[in-house]
């Protein structure tokens, strides 16, 4: 059989994110030091390392939820590239809205738990201009039923939502607006095995289909050996190992890497 | 100025001065809200503090001052503040709209057109339309800096969703000059159309959150609405059974405990000269006179 | 298609001592298009270290691992996710996949990451699996639940659902009944007639005669013993 190959030039053209020389301190201490890495178009990157690596920081610094030090966090805009650290707030809220996506560890952290799952997901497509009740109504069922979310929850609540479902609703919110670049802490954190593979599979196939580069800090390695591409490992701020996810994980070159890679229960 | 220990207003000069220059900042700025330090007033907030102080600043003692609270001149709330001015800034006072040049009101606008020249001053409980969905200040404040109001649609989406119309019928958010999304105060989202382009100033006090916005004359205000779900200023689907008036803002009056019930306007002092004009209503008497209604 | 030139390998054991241990030295071998070369040897003599550096997963010390134009010891990690999705098959002896995924889903997903619509990654997914006798009601379930030898059919059929020019094949054989064997044999004769170059590990000499070309014995790789 000949398969149809999809349209691969994108992915060797030029990266979506490049990110040089991040610094990030809290007084004398280190956040995370001279991070530097490209993200192309459609990857997945993992960030891993335990409690107090710096992962979070990067992340929080990528997205533009803290000022780091120094260093850029280039972003490619579609009309060219643009450095989100020195760019107008107005215009980075903007781009988190519409371009980018940021899916939290809990859900209460990423949804307006006060406001029915539509009102939810229909809130960025009226955040940038959507005036039509009947047709945001039918983008944001159409989204339910992608993150396998029943039509007729539509007017509930997310408090009357189980933690999975929490989970897949910040997923659909996050992605009505056809963002490019998904940074994601810990989304599975916190949920029982069953939901989390569940989650996970979702996830990658949304991944594919719409052709997302992702940035997941987790410190679960089951999660991004299934659906990282690429992975940088952290250690004291520092990234101390990166490269193709199975490669760290089956044949880490770093003291640390090991260690952690050997410290995982095998099942 | 009245023979009594207080300052013309009650409030010292300094103090109405501040508000004066939060006041004009407002109004350049229309629909901002200003922060503005304010004072303890003799009377409990909730009882129409910001707006006190919106007028205390404002009068001078050529000024007539009509009160209103839910349109009618002779409730409580308005009695105390109308009195409370008699007493100390000495004003005239008056009942009818066309007479007054400041016009305190609480949760609504007067039915006869208002005219250049004229002050319309509103008490606000709570200033910021955002609060209900985004409960942080800090947030707000930047949402309205970056005219991101994505969240104020979210709000009207929930009505739609739970009721099948926007059941928001009073404190409908509306957009100033298109740039900020305003709190019109708890007025019925009928009387929503006359704020937009009115001959007078519209100040706006809320005297807790310690804010103050406006509306200089003339401002183009817009209710926010669906493309499929527009905007209606509505009213009960009444005359108004005193003066037969089928176009005023109606309160309903339970008359009896078998049902009975009647339809009045909510203006008072509109009603009022209606039925002096010879308009009868389905309950309504022929023209009592005015030495009678006093 | 595969070209592997003074290849070497060792493991620094950080956590124990550092101590360094090669594995590998100046391994070298070509499969052409069509071919099917086997790696012999014996256990721990380094088949699979050699099968994981062409897949990537093990780093090269030096040397350098050509499979069509792209050589796997240097390349960008995005250039082998892009090889692996495109030119480079891997059947290994472990099934990993997400759990609760259905079994069809499993085997269609490498043509879905080529853009294949679902209905045609399907259709040729239940295809390869009704030859390798995985019973349709199995289909819509997990293959995490399946035995040790179905769980093994799954992942041919996931490994065969595409037509990669290249293939590794580590143990494709084991652990299967004799008609499953021999269903696994011709797909694997169909992938060389296709033109695949096919660099395999295969325990059972008969599967190994029928299939390969020629052999390599891996032991010749062996670093000399200090």
């Amino acid at each position: 059989m000949t398969a149809p190959l999809r349209t691969l030039t994108a992915e060797t053209d030029r990266p979506l994110l490049q990110v040089q020389g991040l610094t990030k301190s809290y007084g004398a201490r280190i956040g995370c030091a001279h991070i530097s890495f490209d993200l192309f178009p459609g990857e997945v990157m993992g960030i891993v390392g335990e409690s107090g690596s710096g992962k979070s920081t990067l992340l929080s610094c990528l997205a533009g939820h803290m000022a780091p030090d120094t260093g850029r966090v280039i972003f490619d805009t579609g009309t060219g590239p643009v450095d989100t650290v020195t760019m107008a707030e107005a215009e980075r809220r903007r781009m988190a809205r519409t371009d980018w996506a940021f899916v939290h560890q809990n859900p209460r952290d990423g949804l307006r738990m006060g406001v029915s799952a539509g009102g939810n997901v229909g809130e960025r497509l009226m955040a940038i201009g959507a005036r039509h009740y009947g047709e945001i109504r039918a983008t944001a069922t159409d989204w339910l039923a992608r993150v396998e979310i029943a039509a007729d929850r539509i007017d509930d609540r997310p408090r009357a939502f189980s933690g999975g479902m929490q989970q897949r609703l910040q997923i659909a919110r996050n992605l009505v607006t056809g963002p490019r670049l998904v940074f994601m802490d810990e989304p599975t954190g916190g949920l029982d095995v069953s939901v989390q593979a569940r989650l996970l599979d979702l996830l990658r196939g949304l991944v594919r289909e719409m052709g997302l580069s992702v940035i997941i800090v987790t410190h679960d390695l089951a999660v991004v050996r299934l659906l990282a591409d690429r992975l940088m490992v952290m250690k004291g701020g520092h990234v101390v190992e990166q490269g193709l996810t199975d490669q760290v994980l089956d044949d880490p070159q770093h003291a640390y890497t090991q260690l952690l890679v050997s410290s995982v229960l095998q099942v | 100025m009245t023979a009594q220990d207080y300052n013309f207003a009650y409030l010292d000069e300094q103090t109405k001065r501040m508000i004066r220059r939060a006041i004009l900042k407002g109004i350049a700025v229309p629909g901002y809200q200003v922060p503005f330090a304010s004072r303890e007033m003799p009377m409990p907030y909730g009882w129409g503090t910001g707006g006190v102080q919106v007028t205390a600043a404002c009068l001078t003692p050529d000024d007539t001052l009509k009160v209103i609270d839910q349109g009618a001149d002779d409730t409580t709330n308005a009695v105390s503040i109308r009195k409370f001015f008699q007493r100390t800034a000495g004003v005239a006072v008056t009942e009818a709209t066309d007479q007054a040049s400041i016009i305190q009101t609480r949760h609504r606008i007067p039915e006869a057109p208002l005219t250049e020249g004229q002050i319309l001053v509103y008490q606000v409980p709570i200033p910021e339309p955002l609060r209900f969905l985004e409960p942080r200040e800090t947030e707000t404040r930047k949402m309205h800096e970056l005219e991101e109001y994505g969240l104020m649609h979210v709000k009207l989406y929930e009505d739609i969703a739970r009721h099948g119309t926007i059941a928001t019928s009073y404190a409908y958010p509306v957009k100033v000059e298109g740039r900020y999304v305003m709190d019109p105060s708890p007025i019925p989202k009928f009387d929503n159309p006359k704020l937009s382009d009115s001959p007078a100033i519209q100040l706006f006090g809320a005297g807790r959150e310690q804010r103050i916005y406006a509306l200089p004359p003339y401002t183009q205000v817009v209710s926010l609405d669906f493309d499929d779900h527009p905007f209606v200023a509505s009213k009960a689907d009444h005359d108004c059974d005193l003066c037969g008036a089928g176009t005023s803002y109606l309160d309903e009056v339970i008359t009896d405990d078998q049902g009975g019930r009647m339809f009045v306007c909510s203006d008072t002092d509109f009603c009022r000269a209606r039925r002096e004009a010879g308009h009868v209503g389905r309950l309504g008497t022929p023209a009592p006179s005015l030495e009678a209604a006093q | 298609m595969i070209a592997i030139e003074n290849l070497s390998k060792s493991f620094t054991l950080h956590n124990q001592g550092a101590a360094v241990i090669p594995v590998m030295s100046g391994a070298a071998l070509t499969v052409a298009p069509g071919e099917c070369v086997g790696l012999i040897g014996a256990s721990g003599a380094g088949k699979s270290t050699l099968m994981r550096m062409v897949w990537g997963n093990y780093l090269a010390a030096s040397g350098s691992i050509r499979v069509g134009t792209l050589d796997v010891a240097t390349a960008a990690p995005r250039q082998i996710i892009r090889l692996r999705r495109e030119t480079l098959g891997y059947v290994s002896q472990f099934l990993r996949v997400v759990p609760r995924v259905p079994t069809l889903d499993v085997v269609a997903e490498p043509l879905l990451t080529l853009g294949v619509t679902k209905d045609a990654a399907r259709a040729r997914a239940a295809s390869l699996l009704t030859r390798l006798n995985i019973p349709e009601r199995l289909w819509p379930l997990s293959p995490t639940t399946f035995s040790g030898g179905e769980q093994q059919r799954v992942n041919i059929a996931r490994g065969f659902a595409h037509s990669y020019p290249a293939l590794l094949l580590d143990e494709p054989t084991a652990s299967l009944d004799a008609t499953n064997r021999e269903v696994v044999l011709t797909l694997i004769e169909e992938a060389k007639a296709k033109g695949a170059a096919i660099l395999g590990i295969f325990h059972d000499e008969a599967a190994r005669d029928r299939v390969c070309d020629r052999v390599v014995d891996v032991r010749a790789f062996t670093p000399k013993a200090a």
